[in-house]
């Protein structure tokens, strides 16, 4: 395998994967809590109330953490920052940092970035680049 | 109802070699380690009716022992599975359900033979929101919060390394210690990157090699005879968090951690001050740190001060990881065994680096990234 390994949508995930599809980061929001969660399930984690819809999300995130990979998956180049970010909407989401050094001095914490998408396979994955760098 | 007190580990052993055991199959690993138990227990095979292991199934340790169970518990939680194993034998002793229980543990972490392959299933949770960023193993995932702990807590790189440096002490007086050559602060940090923030030397080991313990309860325990003196059970927790490291609540600290932690404490009725002795799963160089904090022995932000005075190294105050640990002792993949495993000795008086007068012992696991979590309170005080 020498490409990025491509996630595998299930009914329960397929319209966050749809969503990435379309450019558009969405997730799940509670009508009762009216709060957003990840990873997406038919039913809210806090209350179990099924009345949840699918919002899009502003795309806006912040650095939460990462660490610097210095051994390679398949389709990657090391050294590759693998990151949390902080999703201004509540939720926290596994990621990559691109269109930035993948360096200690050029990847601050809490840094802003903005969601852009990336390929892996047929699917789009969402990634993160520096808040006004050009797409 | 409480446990406290009413149950003993009887049997405890590692399998004869340790590091690189090419000609045992993992199951071969459980089945070495299970014989050097029950050797080390004195008792007769056919008294054993209840069977509990990870990484392999207690089917075929079981069958392959020539045991027929009364009762079976596959917990497989990952490396804290041994100490959840402990806490369900000891509420099934006491239940009346079975009254002598095998723990094994065996994995061929470093030769791998027959101890399956590690692929990712993509429509997991895991393999759709972590896999394709391109993690390679744990040493890529684990130590994800550290720079964030660093932010919030000023937390040092040189500090971080300390923790690789004082294990070692303790390793250097262990034969059996994989790694044993004294290191400095500027050995790990000048170490290989793995995975930024962390170096080859605060990363653990990869070896082969096994576990098992024998539990059963302190009344049966009076009238064996053993060839060691019985470890009683005061307390023991469990808990989860999340299988997505990303997924944690705070990066910062376990919630598995200080859920366990909590309920081992609580139910032994011991404070902090009682422990002579500290084992916390150290998978990386953070972790006793969290641990630390997250068991209430300091508070946080202040583990890597407290590691770096000295308390946890030979002569301080709260011997931690005496054995190396998994930085420079051994580490299959599901370590927590070997933490309990020195928990006994150093409670026993045998182990290489003994501290003198353990009266209680902590063992504290993680299962997975901050997965999961299993501690035990043992003391070879007879309540
Ligand atoms: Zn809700």
């Amino acid at each position: 395998m020498t490409s990025k390994a491509a996630p595998v949508p299930t009914p329960e995930t397929q319209p966050y994967w749809d969503g990435c599809a379309a450019g558009e980061l969405r997730l799940q929001r509670c009508t009762h809590c009216d709060t957003f969660y990840f990873p997406p399930r038919p039913f809210c984690p806090d209350c179990l109330s099924d009345e949840v819809v699918w919002k899009p999300l502003s795309g806006r995130a912040t650095l939460h953490t990462y660490v610097i990979n210095h051994r390679a998956a398949p389709g990657f180049e090391a050294p590759y920052a693998i990151a949390v970010v902080q999703l201004e909407e509540g939720p926290r989401l596994m990621s990559n940092i691109v269109g930035v050094p993948q360096t200690p001095e050029a990847l601050e914490l809490d840094m802003a970035l903005q969601v852009a998408f990336e390929g892996r396979g047929d699917v789009q994955v969402p990634v993160f680049r520096p808040a006004g760098s050009v797409s | 109802m409480s446990i406290k007190g009413q149950i003993a580990i009887v049997g405890a052993a590692e399998t004869s070699e340790l590091g690189r055991i090419p000609q045992l199959s993992a199951l071969g690993l459980h089945a070495d380690a299970a014989v050097n138990a029950i050797r080390d227990c004195g008792i007769d095979k056919a008294e054993i009716d209840g069977v509990a292991s990870a990484g392999q199934s207690p089917v075929a340790v079981a069958k392959h022992l020539g045991i027929t169970p009364t009762w079976v518990d596959g917990t497989s939680v990952g490396g804290c599975s041994f100490m959840l194993h402990v806490r369900h034998a000891a509420a099934a002793i006491a239940a009346g359900m079975c009254e002598v229980v095998l723990v094994t543990h065996g994995e061929s972490g470093r030769s791998r033979v027959g101890n399956g392959a590690w692929s990712p299933d993509l429509q997991s949770l895991n393999g759709q929101f972590e896999v394709p960023y391109g993690p390679t193993g744990p040493p890529t995932m684990f130590p994800i919060g550290v720079l964030r702990y660093m932010k919030e807590t000023g937390l040092t790189a040189e500090q971080l390394a300390t923790v690789a440096v004082v294990q070692r002490q303790w390793a250097a007086q262990n034969p059996r210690a994989m790694m044993r050559d004294p290191i400095t602060v500027e050995d790990v940090l000048a170490s290989r990157m793995i995975a930024y923030p962390m170096h080859l030397l605060e990363c653990c080991l990869v070896t082969d090699g096994g576990g098992a313990l024998l539990v059963t309860s302190a009344e049966r325990a009076r009238s064996m005879d053993l060839t060691s003196p019985p470890v009683y059970v005061l307390g023991t927790g469990e808990s989860c968090e999340t299988p997505m490291v990303s997924q944690m609540e705070d990066f910062t600290t376990s919630k598995a951690f200080r859920v366990s932690g909590a309920k081992a404490f609580a139910e032994s009725g011991i404070g902090h001050a009682d422990v002579d002795h500290l084992m916390i799963y150290d998978a990386f160089a953070h972790l006793p740190i969290y641990g630390l904090e997250d068991l209430g022995f300091v508070g946080r932000g202040e583990a890597a001060a407290f590691i770096g005075e000295g308390n946890t190294a030979p002569g301080g105050s709260l011997p931690l990881n005496t054995n190396g640990g998994g930085l420079s002792y051994t580490h299959t993949g599901m370590y927590g065994m070997f933490a309990i495993q020195e928990s006994v000795r150093q409670l026993r008086g045998t182990a290489a680096a003994q501290v003198p007068g353990v009266e209680v012992s902590v063992a504290h696991g993680v299962g997975g990234m901050f997965g999961a979590s299993g501690t035990l309170v043992l003391t070879n005080q007879a309540q």
